[in-house]
């Protein structure tokens, strides 16, 4: 958005030094990150480009510091969510909110229209009223986070940089975006490519 | 039939005084985008997506309402305009329920597309999440009012298409809703006489036919311009 965001590789030695690129999973179905594996062979030539630093595919606990793009997948639905959307801000240089969920809210939204109490009512209804056996609540401080009264989309707890809607967004409209960023330009979507859905 | 000159974004045009700058519009060839208009049927300026700026007015004017007049200079597209319609479109996104994804209408939504057109890649404003419903007593359709945007586009086919009377408007502001008959259950109107034109005239995923899954409502508008033609040049062809 702002143009002052926009990618510089720093060249390191002779070599342009590789971007930091993380992925994150929220309240979603991993339906993105599938369309994101969907990428290919493009994910080969994007591993030349990109150093993956923190993703549900790879095995790091921590979020990292100095991350240069981060595409964040998912609602912000449980305060697990809202704290490490936190962290992710202030460690990320440019922050997207990738697919539906993360762009709108979507589908893992679909509790708010139960109104105030949305939250313990799904849950008496997932955990207790339909429950085949060993009715009871899922709690363990500490572990369980609790549910938000109030699922929301990413910017509306922190602020966004780029939007890469779609449920999931296509594999060659992550790319389209990718390759805009990687060669250093700032990237825009137009047309069908910000189709919601 | 006396013709008026006017200019639209710089093009000379020639139309009827009978016109409105959206029609000038169409047969210049330019594109304004709309929302509550539909061919055929009379306007009512209900969306504000096809707001225009004419010289000498402050206020933008709605060109499915605003007949033309001579030597009117109107800007269809320009900075302030696309900020407006953003607006619009973002706000009718916010106000009720949109989930595009699981949408019968998805793919072949005039929201959606004008939304994307317009490049809207998110909402600013936060959504209100309503409480709404969907009804499905009508043995044919159903109203999924979480989709609906107000339009009346329903209703002007409904009662002066069809004739029928059935749709209607009821409340203000935020509870404005669409209704049939006395406020009842569809599946009990007396009046509706079950043509589907109202369904052929939605924009969004608010009417549509039953059995329709996510994204399979496609509309057929050629029925309704079948009788529009027929109404208006007194000839039962379909072109
Ligand atoms: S009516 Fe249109 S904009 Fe609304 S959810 Fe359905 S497809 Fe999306
Ligand atoms: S039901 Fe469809 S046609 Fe009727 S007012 Fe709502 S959006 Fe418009
Ligand atoms: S199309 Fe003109 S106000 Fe809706």
């Amino acid at each position: 958005m702002q143009a002052d965001q926009t990618l510089e590789t720093k060249p390191q030695s002779g070599q342009p030094a590789r971007l930091r690129l993380a992925t994150i999973w929220f309240g979603g179905c991993s339906g993105c990150h599938m369309s994101f594996l969907d990428l290919d062979e493009f994910l080969v030539e994007l591993a030349g480009k990109a150093e993956l630093v923190y993703s549900p595919v790879i095995d790091v606990k921590e979020y990292p510091q100095n991350v240069d793009v981060c595409l964040a997948e998912g609602a912000i639905c449980n305060e697990d969510n809202r704290e490490l959307l936190y962290q992710v801000r202030q460690r990320t240089r440019l922050l997207v909110a990738f697919g539906d969920c993360a762009v709108t809210a979507n589908v893992s939204a679909l509790r708010n229209q139960l109104g105030p109490g949305n939250a313990e009512s799904v849950l008496q209804k997932a955990y207790i009223e339909t429950a085949t056996a060993n009715p009871a609540l899922p709690g363990e401080p500490g572990i369980v986070p609790p549910l938000l009264p109030r699922v929301m989309p990413v910017h509306e707890v922190v602020a966004v940089d780029y939007f890469l809607p779609g449920c999931p967004p296509p594999a060659d409209r992550i790319k389209s975006f990718l390759v805009q960023l990687l060669e250093g330009q700032e990237p825009v979507l137009t047309g069908k490519d910000i189709k919601f859905g | 039939m006396a013709a008026k000159t006017l200019t639209i974004d710089g093009k000379h045009v020639s139309v009827d005084e009978s016109a409105t700058i959206l029609d000038a519009a169409v047969d210049a060839g330019i594109y304004i985008p709309t929302l509550c208009h539909l061919d055929g049927v009379y306007d009512v300026g209900a969306c504000r997506l096809c707001l225009v700026e004419v010289a000498g007015s402050s206020k933008l004017l709605p060109a499915c309402t605003t007949k033309v007049s001579e030597g009117m200079e109107i800007q269809t597209d320009t900075e302030r305009l696309r900020q407006y319609r953003r607006i619009t479109l973002e706000q009718l996104f916010a106000e009720r329920n949109h989930v595009c994804s699981v949408c019968v209408a998805n793919g072949h939504c005039e929201l959606q597309t004008l939304a994307y057109r317009q490049g809207m890649d998110h909402v600013r404003y936060d959504y209100r999440f309503p409480q709404w419903e969907v009804d499905s007593t009508h043995s044919l359709f159903g109203l999924d009012h979480n989709r609906c945007i107000l339009c009346t586009r329903c209703v002007r086919v409904c009662w002066h298409i069809e004739g029928a009377g059935t749709l209607n408007v009821s409340g203000r502001g935020a509870q404005a809703r669409i209704i049939t008959d006395l406020n009842q259950p569809w599946g009990t109107s007396d009046t509706c006489t079950k043509c589907g034109k109202c369904v052929m005239a939605c924009p969004t995923g608010a009417l549509f036919y039953k059995g329709a899954t996510v994204g399979e409502m496609e509309r057929d508008r050629t029925k309704l311009e079948f009788i529009v033609t027929a109404r208006e040049k007194k000839q039962w062809i379909a072109d």
